[in-house]
């Protein structure tokens, strides 16, 4: 090892134990510092307009036994006409170092409002689904996830 | 982004049914918020875009962030308009494009 590296903290801990307790210890500190981020996140979307409750649905576990891979499908009933669609789907994260985790940009084309793939989670927490709708309207719901083993989520 | 990403159309599709297409592409998905050992942040490098057109015209777009786990799976519906073809495009955070084409099977 290049000895300019070898610092205090790694060799307190011994390069090994550090490989596997620095990355833990980093996402975890982030993830405490901002627990409103989400809540800026979601303002930033809808600016001042209330979004409605409910109508966004998921397909995701109760319980993630691994947060690196969750798999999810989120969807909005909805027409899917060129006059009456669902133009987005933002997924948030409440408990992540970062709080986006994907937008899912729809069009009339599309002709459902369902996109599925596989999320990472750090912690337990929730998860929102805020739907943008044709008509300037916003959707949101909010699921809990309980999560046993940690991604290292962003 | 070596491998090709693979790609999950219907047999067979008619005029105006909805149908789901699969894809999945290898990529580590790094966050931008681990360490290394010594401590270093290991810098961000995800996809951060996946645009699906047909015949030219966007179906269904994703803005990708780290929340996003490696190998990213997407999956997506479409109404189908008639005889076409897709193109898929995944976008990382270096720039580099990954586009495969495939023609949907419709009669």
């Amino acid at each position: 090892m290049n000895p300019q590296a070898f610092d205090r903290r790694t060799f307190l801990l011994g390069s090994g134990a550090a490989a596997l307790l620095v990355p833990l210890l980093g996402t975890d500190a982030l993830a405490q510092s901002s627990p409103q981020a989400w809540e800026e996140t979601v303002k930033k979307i809808v600016g001042e307009s209330k979004p409605i409750d409910g109508r966004v649905t998921f397909e995701l576990p109760e319980i993630a036994e691994n947060g690196n891979t969750v798999p999810f499908t989120v969807s909005v009933d909805s027409p899917m006409t060129a006059q009456e669609y669902v133009k987005a789907i933002h997924l948030i994260s409440t408990g992540n170092p970062q709080p986006g985790i994907a937008t899912f940009h729809f069009t009339p084309l599309s002709g459902r409002a369902s996109a599925s793939s596989r999320l990472r989670l750090a912690r337990t927490q929730d998860v929102v689904g805020l739907a943008e709708l044709s008509d300037g309207k916003f959707l949101m719901t909010r699921r809990s996830v309980k999560v046993t083993i940690g991604g290292c989520g962003g | 982004m070596s491998s090709r990403p693979r790609i999950r159309l219907p047999d067979r599709a008619k005029i105006g049914d909805v149908v789901e297409i699969k894809t999945l592409i290898s990529h580590v998905m790094e966050t931008g918020q681990r360490r290394d050992a010594s401590g270093k942040v290991i810098p961000r490098s995800i996809i951060n875009a996946f645009i699906a057109k047909y015949d030219g015209a966007e179906v269904f777009r994703v803005d990708v962030q780290p929340g996003i786990s490696a190998n990213p799976y997407i999956a997506f519906y479409m109404r189908v308009p008639g005889p076409g073809e897709f193109e898929f495009t995944w976008v990382d955070d270096n720039g580099v494009k990954v586009v495969e084409k495939q023609k949907l099977n419709v009669g």
